[in-house]
């Protein structure tokens, strides 16, 4: 049934096309005999008019996609220390680019115009000028030098972190399709480990050394809960394929490599309680709440389960493809008060206790 | 060398051999056939890979929603027509695989760079037929396995078309890494060979059988295109050969090149001491002198056609060659930027952001020089000139998005999230499209003796312009807002929610441009018999393709291979009353080169 409406779908289309056809031949029977297949002067007219709409439809598309997404709670508030540098660079870049963008669209589109051929007219022969070639080189030149060297000084600054007393070392752990966190503990160092200790018979999941004093009081979660204001090592490794550690709210992200130990370090700056009051995010929230209101009542309609009322959180996704369910593949992350922290931490089990005896 | 080579010719050439159908369609040695075969298996190829999009876009406005067209097509991998999770990464895989490989390398590169080398620098063919033959065929080949790949019982590869191990090296990870990740390793290895042999040919033609008279600098740009592009392929191609060498050791012979301490699906493997950072050095080492081996034959196309259009000297003909020369260099050594976030040293990631953005300065000098191209001609507006226009819009818009991607603090935001994929099928994937058209509208007399219908020509363009900016201009934002590529669904993020509607507008205009190109396919396959016959030069252009007989010759000229007096671009050059002075005619007396 479902093949043959689709086969009665193509064989529509291609009626369609086959008449769209005959009306075209049938508008230009009359001088189809001086018709070469090459424009004339109403073709180059016609469509130089009509470079002129597209120009206007590239600016409008333009606007519409920034009034409409441009308010992106992901492109401002970024919630760690080094998140503010990297919008600002970011604006920076879209201005740079949008202007660009802007003057030269409109000079392709408005020289296709103001000069679409006619007949008997000649162009000019101007083949090139050495200092028009100066000049859109070295334009380029000195601004990518200003971008390349802010880049790369973020870059470093990001991507070079220096441990210090106050550092919170954390590990994240990979799998398909799941993430764990391993926290420390008391000694504040993570014990060893490697794919190839992991026994599933006592639950030692993430193959952590059972004779390493250092592992015992390691504490394995599946939420990730991080203090306000203090500096964050992520030390990252996967169980089996590549996996990719986005946290876009914090303007950072990882491959998770097995064979190797990756690492990523920030600092989160605002509670998670702090960026649900935050203005922007109440505006997304409520958005996305009216969004996922209709689509509920649809589907009680249909006898199925509504949706649950969505809250914000702080978000760890997979970004690097997986498998069948990297699409699932989240973990969520609460950044909170030193203090709550420290209790929510210290309800856990730690890794010595979550051992099964046998 | 030239003249002897002239007068060896000649006297080969006095006798014709008796064609049969084999060796005059099938097992043909011409370089036009072959370009004619590299562009019907191209096409349809191009077809497969757009239906596959149209498709996954389908499943990402209307995420889990039964389609008649998937449970037609996609059989047992879409139960009660709701596609499956596993096909849909496949879809993805080999839509990227066919549209980059198959379709804008051999498609693109292998239909011009066939049918314009010889035409052009005046050869009476390429410099091994049997090579290129042989190169032909190897494609054939490796695009049937290719599809044969799709219908595996575990279905196709679905690692991404950048096949990271240890997901493409484990059939534990994914089903598609089993007999059908051995199919498209295999069908990989066959068309590098392919692409290898045509490479090399195309070097040998241009260095080896110019007429006398054509200096490199009076060759056309597109022959400079495709000579560097040919260059580029030979350097870095190889490379993706021992890639896929090495992927296949460790898939069939227990080696551990990329894998290293794995456990999955409850078992430690034996993998010890190698690294899947290896594979992906090697793997974009060619992978983006890759993006640069789509799209300078397309800038090549562009550059004749805007000249011949303008009725005007491409601007900067030097400018043109050397910005060509230098983001060939540079495409060399800036694979690194997909790399950032990949693990390795932070400071290597600084070298390529570096190396990164200083290929925006050729490109830049190029989209002027079109732009100033543009300045005071007499537009022709051919379809092929819609196109090339439409290619240098597309390049500026996605090329620009690059200055982002390329700076390695802001790429780990947004590196693997939607705003790459726009980025990228707007700078090559898009414009190499439209170079593509421009160059089938352009060189079609030349290849089939008709026209293609201009009116349907038109409609063709402007409903796929509007469609293109339609699908990756929006497609930016929802990457801005962190939603990462390769989603089966957002429904698992609430947080994208409001997300949902841009992608249903997306899907829209997809499907929209999709479908207009049925439009195309009729008029290129009808005008083959019933097309307008066409002139021997329709457009007025000054290259020497236009010099040889509607109707193919096999040895392309009769009679002797005309000498070049001049460059390609002698376009309403002051003191001829027509508005082009082909290369073949001598200097008047007392006339100058006009340009350096």
């Amino acid at each position: 049934m479902t093949a043959l409406l689709t086969i009665l779908v193509l064989v529509f289309i291609t009626i369609a096309i086959w008449q769209m056809i005959k009306i075209f031949d049938l508008s230009q029977a009359k001088n189809k005999s001086n018709d070469t297949g090459v424009a004339t002067d109403k073709d180059n007219s016609i469509n130089g008019y009509l470079m002129m709409g597209f120009l206007a439809f590239i600016y409008i598309i333009t606007i519409v996609s920034f009034v409409k997404w441009g308010d992106l709670p992901l492109m401002s508030n970024s919630a760690s220390a080094h998140g503010p540098g990297i919008d600002k660079l970011m604006i920076v870049s879209m201005v740079l680019i949008f202007t660009v963008q802007t003057l030269t669209q409109f000079l392709l589109h408005y020289y296709a115009f103001k000069y679409r051929g006619e007949k008997g007219k000649k162009a000019v022969f101007f083949s090139d000028s050495a200092k028009l070639e100066f000049i859109w080189t070295a334009i380029p030149v000195v601004t990518l030098a200003g971008l390349i060297l802010w880049g790369l000084f973020s870059w470093t600054n990001i991507m070079n972190v220096e441990e210090t007393d106050d550092t919170i070392v954390i590990e994240l752990y990979a799998q398909q399709f799941n993430w764990k966190a391993r926290y420390a503990g008391e000694d504040n160092t993570l014990g060893q480990a490697n794919v190839r200790l992991i026994n599933l018979d006592n639950a030692n999941i993430l193959g952590l050394d059972e004779s390493d004093p250092n592992a015992q009081d390691d504490i394995i979660t599946t939420e990730l809960h991080l203090p306000v204001g203090r500096p964050v090592l992520f030390k990252m490794r996967s169980q089996d394929v590549l996996h990719s550690a986005y946290m876009p709210h914090f303007r950072a992200q990882m491959n998770c490599v097995p064979g190797m130990i990756t690492q990523f370090g920030f600092t989160p700056t605002v509670t998670t309680e702090d960026m649900r009051q935050n203005p922007d995010m109440i505006d997304k929230v409520q958005r996305i709440n009216k969004i996922r209101t209709e689509k509920s009542k649809d589907l009680i309609a249909k006898g199925e389960e509504g949706l649950e009322r969505y809250e914000f959180d702080y978000l760890l996704l997979c970004n690097k493809i997986c498998g069948k369910s990297h699409y699932n593949m989240q973990m969520k992350i609460v950044v909170e008060s030193e203090e709550d922290y420290k209790a929510w931490l210290s309800t856990q089990k730690l890794f010595k206790d979550s051992l099964v005896k046998n | 060398m030239s003249a002897h080579a002239e007068t060896h010719d000649h006297d080969d050439h006095g006798h014709h051999h008796k064609e049969t159908f084999v060796t005059k369609y099938i097992f043909s040695q011409d370089h036009k056939m072959i370009a004619k075969q590299y562009l019907i298996t191209g096409t349809i190829m191009g077809v497969i890979g757009v239906l596959m999009s149209m498709m996954f876009r389908l499943q990402i406005a209307w995420p889990e929603e039964p389609n008649v067209l998937f449970e037609a097509l996609l059989g047992k991998w879409a139960p009660d027509g709701v596609m499956d999770a596993d096909i849909y990464l496949a879809l993805v895989t080999i839509h990227g695989t066919i549209m980059v490989f198959f379709v804008l390398t051999a498609g693109l590169s292998g239909t011009f760079s066939n049918l314009l080398i010889p035409l052009q620098i005046g050869a009476r063919d390429m410099a091994s037929g049997f090579l290129n033959m042989v190169s032909y065929w190897l494609f054939f080949l490796s695009s049937v396995i290719m599809i044969i790949s799709l219908f595996v019982e575990a279905g196709p590869a679905a690692a991404g078309w950048t096949i990271y191990p240890p997901l493409s090296a484990l059939p534990l990870a994914q089903g598609g890494s089993g007999m059908g990740m051995t199919l498209w390793l295999v069908s990989m290895a066959i068309f590098i060979a392919s692409s290898l042999l045509g490479s090399l040919n195309y070097v040998v033609t241009v260095l080896n059988l110019r007429t006398k008279g054509m200096s490199m600098t009076r060759l056309p740009l597109t022959i400079w295109a495709f000579f560097v592009t040919a260059i580029i392929g030979v350097v870095s191609f190889p490379v993706l050969l021992s890639a896929a060498l090495l992927l296949i050791m460790d898939r069939s012979f227990g080696t551990s090149f990329f894998l290293s301490d794995i456990f999955i699906q409850g078992e430690v493997l034996h993998y010890q001491g190698g690294s899947p950072v290896l594979f992906e050095h090697l793997f974009w080492f060619l992978g983006h002198p890759e993006v640069y081996i789509v799209i300078l034959p397309a800038m090549g196309l562009v550059s004749e056609i805007m000249a011949t259009n303008s009725r005007k000297p491409i601007f900067g003909y030097r400018a043109m060659i050397l910005s060509i020369l230098a983001i060939a260099f540079l495409s060399t050594i800036v694979w690194g930027h997909h790399m950032f976030i990949s693990g390795m040293n932070p400071f290597l990631g600084s070298v390529f952001t570096f190396t990164t953005l200083l290929i925006a300065i050729p490109s830049a000098v190029k989209a002027f020089n079109w732009i100033t191209t543009l300045w005071k001609g007499n537009l022709q507006m051919n379809p092929a000139m819609l196109f090339s226009i439409g290619f240098v819009s597309t390049f500026i818009s996605g090329g620009l998005t690059g200055i982002i991607l390329g700076d390695s603090a802001l790429d780990i935001n947004v590196h693997d999230t939607y705003f790459v994929v726009a980025h990228f099928h707007l700078v090559m994937g898009i414009s190499a499209l439209y170079g593509m058209f421009a160059g089938i509208y352009h060189w079609y007399p030349k290849m089939f003796g008709r026209m293609l219908n201009k009116n349907l020509g038109y409609i063709h363009f402007w409903i796929t312009a509007i469609c293109a900016y339609g699908v990756f201009f929006p497609m930016h934002f929802i990457g801005m807002a962190g939603l990462p590529r390769r989603y089966y669904t957002n429904s698992n993020f609430p947080l994208f929610d409001d997300l949902s509607n841009v992608n249903v507008i997306i899907t829209m205009f997809a499907l929209v441009g999709g479908v207009v190109q049925i439009i195309y396919l009729w008029n290129f396959f009808y005008s083959i018999f019933y097309g307008k016959k066409a002139e021997q030069n329709p457009w007025r252009a000054t290259t020497l393709e236009w010099t040889t007989p509607v109707k193919h010759i096999h040895g392309n000229w009769e009679g002797d291979i005309p000498h070049v007096y001049r460059w390609a671009y002698d376009y309403s050059k002051p003191g001829y009353d027509v508005d082009f002075v082909p290369q073949n005619v001598p200097f008047k007396e007392g006339e100058e080169e006009l340009h350096h």
